[in-house]
This record gives structure tokens, C-alpha cells and sequence, in this order.
């Protein structure tokens, strides 16, 4: 039976930025066990004839050829960025923050 | 903060090195990996970007062939199965160098694995096998402001995405064992045998200084004799032939120090230091499954069709060991001349020297002694010093010529450094042409011979020996622009 435990949620909050208080973890490492007993009963279901899936479609080799199409001007690259500067994205520090 | 170290010999004689590398390299496609933005090295910042390498929603990456086909190369230049299928996967992470939160990269499924290579070093071929090599996409270029420069101390940081996207393989090592003393040397000659292996395949403009060739280097000590593993650091973005070399030396050195004081090494990530040669603490290592990898959902798996590798095989390039073998013979150099022009990366600048036109010993004269030392001292690799074979040969032409002695070709080769135009405009506006002129060379000889009247006596009793000291003299009034044996000749006229 695949059960989460309530420090494994604290960690993958943690990678995935999320802050969770006392509470939510308590909340939330149960509810995840959960969902994942749901789903591994699925693996139950199927049988050793049906492969894991990753892709809905059945296709492989969807490529294109090593052409430059135009890019956006850097104004438009840089429209969305909270702050710019020297025509670049300003990002807070780096390091303590880095994964 | 400074480190204890041990002594190379000591850590060498208590304990045994393990090293892998993984050597990053950025495809010359025109466009990017999963997009058609332009990947034009030094443009303008945030110039090649677009909604997909910028991680905008609801932009869909389509991969590109022409990247997908150099990997198999190298994969198969590298003695590599190539994967019959084989996912794209995403590495999670926060870090503002990828905008999307994830690099696409491969996981357990790398397009090459199992594969095998062989370095030289002093005489001695070393077998290298490859664990496996895998597509993936370069992350953006970040600048630290702050009053450091470098990350750590940085207020806050600048981001450009030009590079983002652009095709990377990562060719990794299964741990590198039995080299010894040997290991600074061959993890340096592996990086070089890599690079000269990939400009064979025209797969990537491996120019380490401008990044394009990454290299990351893993060390372990075991004791002497045990056959274990012992826990590795991950020395980041070592980017020369020569800090290779030297960031292996290091990290033995401290490890052996660790080691031998009783500790036990962090499995870490390291900073090279370029300017002080060290090591210093990054961070600890993340698990792999801190990546949280997942197959991409937005790109299908890539299935080459055998008869697909099987073409590409065909069209491989002469490997570098064979194309050593024959240029070696055809050349006619020694083993240690063959060995130093390998090493100081100028085999294919050699080559084509001579296809110019100029004679094997003096092209490799050019680029071994001299061109090599200039490179040397100003921190580049030879092949992007700024001079090319072409002048070289040319240079060398005028030499065989009698129009330049060797003295003033490196004056035109200075001037060739310092942008001045071709070799023939060089030497007419520094005006360094042989003087031919024999009433010049005439009257400075009688000049020398009249300033000497001493050495000039000697010669006139036989002592041929003392023309030296005229020649140097004759020498110095022509500033150098004399052929030495016409002038010892002519000396040896008037005195006889």
C-alpha cells in the first residue's frame, strides 16, 4: 500500500516552492496517501501485456529541419519581466535560493 | 578560507584516484533544439529568443533533426549503442537560468550508451568507457551584479536567454580507473581527444573559451590497493585543457588531506577558480530524484531507424588515432613532435599549414614554438589566437623566398596579432623585407669592417670563426632585415 509520509510532502513542498504550514502538512500528507492508493489500484488493473504510457499518441520522430525562424524583438521578450536591466531580466539573488 | 592540501606524491602514494567526467557540448546547429530562434554566439542579449525558449505558456518545442543526427554521430564516434527509442524528460528545477522551471534533457533513456574510447598519454593508451551520452538543452546566460562579480555576494542578477535552448549533448564516463599519477593528464587528454574527436565530426565549434565545450570533473580517492569507490566532488565549469588538469590535481590533493586528517569528503559540487587554481564548497549535491525527472509530455520519443544510424555510420570521419597514424607517417614527424602538436591542439591548424603550402617542419615550427607560447601567455586556445594556416603558410613562403628571415617573421606575426592586414601588407608598412640590395649590404659590411679593424685582422689569418662578431654587426645596422649567410659570404669576399 503506497502511503506518503508527512516529512516526504514537507520535502517535495519544499522543492516545488510551495510553503506549507503545520497544519496543511497534516492535512495534506494523508489526503495525498490517498490519491495515491487510487491510483496505484490501477496498476492492478493492468496486466503485464499493457506497457507504461507516457504519450497519448502513437508517434515517434516528430522533427523539424535546423531552420532559423524569426525571433521575438528583445522588447517583446522582455515585456513580461518585472524588472529589466542592460536588456536583460533582473532576477533577485541567486545564490541560498539555488536547487 | 584555504584548504589543507597533501602532497601530489603522498596523496598519490596512499590512495587511488577515480575520475568521470562529463563533458557538455553545444551543437553549431543554426537554430535551436527545440525551437528556430537563431544561436549566433556574442549577439545582442535577449535577441534569439521566443515564446518557446522562454518558456512562455502554451508554447509546444518541436525538436530538431539536424541535432538529433549529430548526437547519434557522436554517439557512434564514440563507440556508443544508439537507442532503438528512447524520451525526452524534464529536470525540474527553480533557478532563473532556465525560464521554464525545467530543463528538457534525458533521463534513463539517453539516445547513446555503452560505449568506449582510448587516450594516449606518454606513450601509454588509456581505455575510457562511456556510460552514455544524452541530448538536452543549454540554460540562459546570467551576470552577478553586486560588488563581487561572482555569485556569491551578488545583489541580484541579469539574465540573457539567447543561449537557452541552444543543443547540448552531455557525454559522461563510467568512473575512470587505473591511471594513478597518470589521472591529471588523462582526464586533459580526454577533454582534448573529445575535441579533436568533435571537430572531426563538424558536429560543434568546440571553443572552450567561449563555452561551446563544458567540462565537469569527478574525483575520488580510495586507499591504495582496496578496489572501492570512494565519495566523489563534482568540480563545476572547468573550462580549459589546462584547468582540467590542474582542478583534478587539486581535488586529489584535498581529498588525500581530508582522508589522511581522518575526515570523510562531502559529496558536493565545487567552484573552480580559474585565477587561483582551487576548489571551493558549492553546494551538496541534490539527489536525482530532487529533479523530480517525468517523461516530456510535449515531445514524442525519437525512434532513429537502424537503416537511419546505419547511414550515419557509413558516414563518419576517419577517427583521430587512425587520422594521427597517417598524417604522422605522410609528415614524417617524430613520436614526441607528433605528440606535442596533438597536445597543444594545433594537428589540425598543422594540416592545414601544409595543404597552404608549407613544409611540415616548419609549420609545426610556427605553431609549436612560437604561435603555442603567444596563446600561452595570453590565456586563449591556439585556434582562436586570431592568425590562421593560411597566413601561416604564407609567412612561411616569404621565408623560403629570402625575403624574411625567421627573427622578422615573428615581427610579421606580431603585427598579424595586432590586426595590421595580411602578411604582404605587414611587411611593406613595418617595412621588414630581407635588404637585397647589395650596395647597401656591401657598404655596411665595409662599415662593420672598419669599426673592427681587430676581428677584421683575425679573419685575414684565417680565423673564420671571428666573422660572428661582424655579422652581428652588420646585422644591427640593417635592423635585421639581412640574410645572415649572404652577409658572413660577403664578408668573407672582402677579407680573403
Amino acid at each position: 500500500m503506497p502511503e506518503i509520509s508527512r516529512d516526504e510532502v514537507a520535502h517535495l513542498a519544499d522543492l516545488a516552492r510551495i510553503d506549507l504550514t503545520a497544519e496543511e502538512l497534516d492535512h495534506l500528507a494523508p489526503q495525498l496517501s490517498v490519491i495515491l492508493e487510487s491510483v496505484a489500484s490501477i496498476s492492478g488493473v493492468a496486466g503485464a501485456d499493457v506497457p507504461p504510457t507516457s504519450h497519448a499518441l502513437p508517434l515517434t520522430n516528430v522533427f523539424r529541419d535546423d531552420v532559423v525562424t524569426p525571433s521575438l524583438t528583445p522588447e517583446q521578450a522582455l515585456s513580461g519581466a518585472p524588472e529589466v536591466e542592460s536588456q536583460r531580466f533582473s532576477v533577485p539573488r541567486i545564490l541560498g535560493d539555488e536547487q | 578560507m584555504t584548504e589543507t592540501l597533501l602532497s601530489f606524491d603522498d596523496a598519490l602514494a596512499a590512495y587511488d584516484p577515480a575520475l568521470g567526467l562529463e563533458v557538455h557540448v553545444e551543437l553549431n546547429t543554426a537554430s535551436k533544439m527545440f525551437c528556430g530562434c537563431a544561436t549566433e554566439f556574442g549577439a545582442e542579449p535577449n535577441t534569439q529568443t521566443c515564446p518557446t525558449c522562454l518558456g512562455l505558456p502554451g508554447a509546444m518545442p518541436v525538436v530538431n533533426a539536424t541535432a538529433v543526427e549529430s548526437a547519434i554521430r557522436i554517439g557512434l564516434a564514440l563507440n556508443c549503442e544508439i537507442a532503438e527509442w528512447c524520451r525526452f524528460a524534464r529536470k525540474n528545477y527553480f533557478y532563473p537560468d532556465m525560464p521554464k522551471n525545467f530543463q528538457t534533457s534525458q533521463y534513463d533513456e539517453p539516445i547513446a550508451f555503452d560505449g568506449w574510447t582510448e587516450v594516449e598519454v606518454d606513450g601509454e593508451t588509456y581505455r575510457i568507457e562511456i556510460e552514455r551520452a544524452h541530448m538536452e538543452e543549454d540554460t540562459g546566460k546570467s551576470t552577478h551584479v553586486g560588488s563581487t562579480g561572482r555569485i556569491h555576494g551578488a545583489d541580484y542578477s541579469l539574465v540573457d536567454y539567447n543561449r537557452a535552448g541552444i543543443p547540448l549533448i552531455e557525454i559522461v564516463t563510467k568512473p575512470i580507473l587505473g591511471t594513478g599519477e597518470k589521472a591529471p593528464l588523462v582526464a586533459r587528454a580526454y577533454v582534448a581527444h573529445l575535441r579533436e574527436l568533435l571537430l572531426g565530426l563538424g558536429v560543434s565549434d568546440v571553443r572552450m573559451e567561449q563555452g561551446s565545450l563544458r567540462c565537469d570533473v569527478n574525483l575520488s580517492l580510495a586507499p591504495a590497493g582496496s578496489g572501492t569507490l570512494g565519495t566523489r566532488t563534482e568540480t563545476k565549469n572547468v573550462n580549459s585543457l589546462r584547468s582540467v588538469e590542474r582542478a583534478v590535481r587539486f581535488e586529489v590533493q584535498r581529498h588525500a588531506a581530508v582522508l589522511s586528517g581522518g575526515g570523510s569528503v562531502l559529496q558536493e559540487t565545487r567552484h573552480w577558480h580559474e585565477d587561483t587554481g582551487i576548489t571551493t564548497s558549492g553546494r551538496e549535491k541534490s539527489d536525482a530524484e530532487d529533479y523530480r525527472y517525468f517523461p516530456e509530455p510535449d515531445l514524442v520519443p525519437v525512434a532513429p531507424s537502424r537503416e537511419w544510424v546505419e547511414s550515419l555510420r557509413a558516414s563518419l570521419p576517419e577517427p583521430p588515432r587512425e587520422r594521427r597514424a597517417r598524417l604522422q607517417a605522410a609528415w614524417g614527424f617524430s613520436d614526441l613532435e607528433m605528440r606535442d602538436t596533438v597536445g597543444a591542439g594545433a594537428l589540425s591548424l598543422v594540416e592545414e599549414t601544409i595543404a597552404a603550402g608549407a613544409a611540415p617542419q616548419a609549420a609545426r615550427k610556427w605553431w609549436l614554438a612560437d604561435l603555442a607560447r603567444r596563446a600561452n601567455d595570453t590565456g586563449v586556445e591556439l585556434s582562436a589566437l586570431g592568425v590562421t594556416p593560411a597566413q601561416v603558410a604564407e609567412v612561411q613562403a616569404l621565408v623560403d623566398a629570402g625575403s624574411l628571415n625567421d627573427k622578422l617573421a615573428r615581427q610579421v606575426f606580431d603585427g598579424l596579432l595586432a590586426g595590421e592586414g595580411t602578411p604582404a601588407e605587414i611587411v611593406a608598412a613595418r617595412g621588414l623585407a630581407i635588404v637585397s640590395d647589395e650596395g647597401a649590404l656591401g657598404a655596411a659590411v665595409d662599415n662593420a669592417i672598419a669599426a673592427n679593424p681587430d676581428v677584421a685582422d683575425k679573419i685575414r689569418d684565417g680565423k673564420v670563426a671571428a666573422a660572428g662578431a661582424l655579422i652581428g654587426a652588420v646585422m644591427k645596422e640593417m635592423r635585421g632585415q639581412a640574410d645572415a649567410n649572404r652577409v658572413r659570404e660577403l664578408i668573407l669576399e672582402k677579407l680573403s
